[in-house]
C-alpha cells in the first residue's frame, strides 16, 4: 500500500518535469525564433523593402543601405524620419553634413527607393509615430537628433556623457550606448555609457 | 595530417595578398591609360601626409589625419570617432581587392582631403603607397 502510493508520487514528479521541461522548450524555441528575426537586419532571406519582427524599430533589411551608409556610420533605421528627410539627405549627398558621401547613382537611387519605402510616414509601428508626431509638417528634419521626441528622449543626458565624452562624441552614435540598437531595440535598460556605465 | 593544417591560413592569407596586388595592377594599368607614368610609392606617401585646408573644418588635413600616418595602424574618423580599419593589406588582407570601392573612396576622399579630385598619377602613387605596407 505504502509502496503504491510512494509509486504514485515519483509517477506524477516525473510527469510534472515533463510538463515544465516541454514548457521550457516551448519557451525557448520563441525566443530562438524572435532571435533569428532579430539577427535579420542584414537582409537575409527578406524581401528588399520588408521589414523583419521585432518589439522595437523596424530593422534595416537593405543591403546595400547596410553597407554603403555604416561604413561610416550607424545605419539608422528609415522609420526615424519622414520621407521627404530622406528625399532631402540622399539628394544632397556631396555634402552630407560637411563629408563628401557620393556614391554610384544607380545604388544612390535604390538606397533612397528603400529609404523612401520604410520611412516613418510609411510604416505603421509606434516609435515611427512618435517621431512623426514630433515633427511639424512644414519642417524637414536631416537629423533624427534634432526632432522634438528624441530630444525629449535625451533630455536628461548632459554633455559630459555624450558630446564631451571621448568615447562617444555625438548623439550620431546610436550602437556607442544603446546595445541593441542594431537590433532595433533603443530601451533605456539596454544604454551602457562609455566611461559611465549603465544608465539606470 | 593535423601537423600541415598550419598551411591553411597561410595559404588563405598568400591569396589575399595575391587579390589586392592584381587588383592594384590592374588600377595601375587604367591609370596609365590616363596619361600616369608608373606607381611610386615614396611619392604616395608624401602626397599621404601632405597637409591640406579644409574649408568646412576650418583645419589642416591630411589622408592621415583618419588613417594615421601608420597604414598598419587603425585610424579614427576625424568627427565621428569612428574606427576606421587599418589600410595596410598586410595586416587588412580585404583591402584593395575591390575596383568600385577603391574609385568610390578616391572620389569622396579627394575632393574632401586636397579640394579637388585626384589625378591619375596621384591615384597610381596611393596605390602602390598602401599595397607597399
Amino acid at each position: 500500500m505504502k509502496n503504491m502510493k510512494l509509486n504514485r508520487f515519483w509517477g506524477m514528479l516525473l510527469f510534472a518535469g515533463c510538463i515544465t521541461l516541454s514548457m521550457g522548450t516551448l519557451a525557448w524555441s520563441d525566443s530562438d525564433d524572435y532571435n533569428k528575426a532579430g539577427s535579420k537586419y542584414a537582409g537575409e532571406g527578406k524581401a528588399e523593402g520588408g521589414w523583419g519582427r521585432t518589439t522595437g524599430v523596424a530593422l534595416v533589411t537593405n543591403k546595400q543601405y547596410q553597407t554603403e551608409c555604416s561604413a561610416c556610420h550607424f545605419a539608422y533605421q528609415p522609420s526615424f524620419l519622414p520621407e521627404r528627410s530622406w528625399v532631402k539627405i540622399m539628394g544632397g549627398l556631396s555634402d552630407h553634413f560637411g563629408e563628401n558621401a557620393k556614391l554610384d547613382e544607380a545604388i544612390r537611387v535604390s538606397i533612397e527607393n528603400y529609404l523612401r519605402g520604410n520611412a516613418a510616414d510609411r510604416i505603421p509601428n509606434r516609435y515611427s509615430r512618435s517621431f512623426l508626431r514630433s515633427i511639424r509638417d512644414d519642417a524637414t528634419p536631416m537629423r533624427i537628433s534634432e526632432t522634438a521626441y528624441f530630444e525629449r528622449k535625451h533630455d536628461e543626458v548632459p554633455a559630459r556623457m555624450v558630446r564631451d565624452n571621448p568615447k562617444v562624441r555625438s548623439f550620431a552614435n546610436c550602437a556607442t550606448c544603446h546595445s541593441g540598437a542594431e537590433k532595433g531595440s533603443f530601451d533605456e535598460d539596454g544604454v551602457v555609457i562609455p566611461g559611465f556605465g549603465s544608465w539606470e | 595530417m593535423k601537423k600541415y593544417l598550419w598551411i591553411i591560413p597561410m595559404l588563405l592569407q598568400a591569396g589575399a595578398v595575391h587579390a589586392s596586388e592584381a587588383v592594384v595592377q590592374a588600377q595601375i594599368v587604367g591609370y596609365e591609360q590616363q596619361g600616369a607614368s608608373g606607381a611610386d610609392a615614396a611619392r604616395g606617401q608624401a602626397s599621404w601626409n601632405e597637409q591640406h585646408m579644409q574649408p568646412d573644418l576650418g583645419k589642416m588635413v591630411s589622408c592621415a589625419s583618419c588613417h594615421s600616418t601608420d597604414l598598419t595602424q587603425a585610424g579614427e574618423h576625424m568627427r565621428t570617432a569612428k574606427r576606421i580599419e587599418p589600410m595596410a593589406p598586410s595586416v587588412n588582407p580585404e583591402r584593395l581587392t575591390d575596383p568600385a570601392k577603391i574609385e568610390k573612396w578616391f572620389g569622396r576622399n579627394c575632393e574632401w582631403t586636397i579640394g579637388r579630385d585626384c589625378t591619375a598619377q596621384e591615384k597610381a602613387d596611393f596605390l602602390a603607397f598602401i599595397q607597399s605596407k
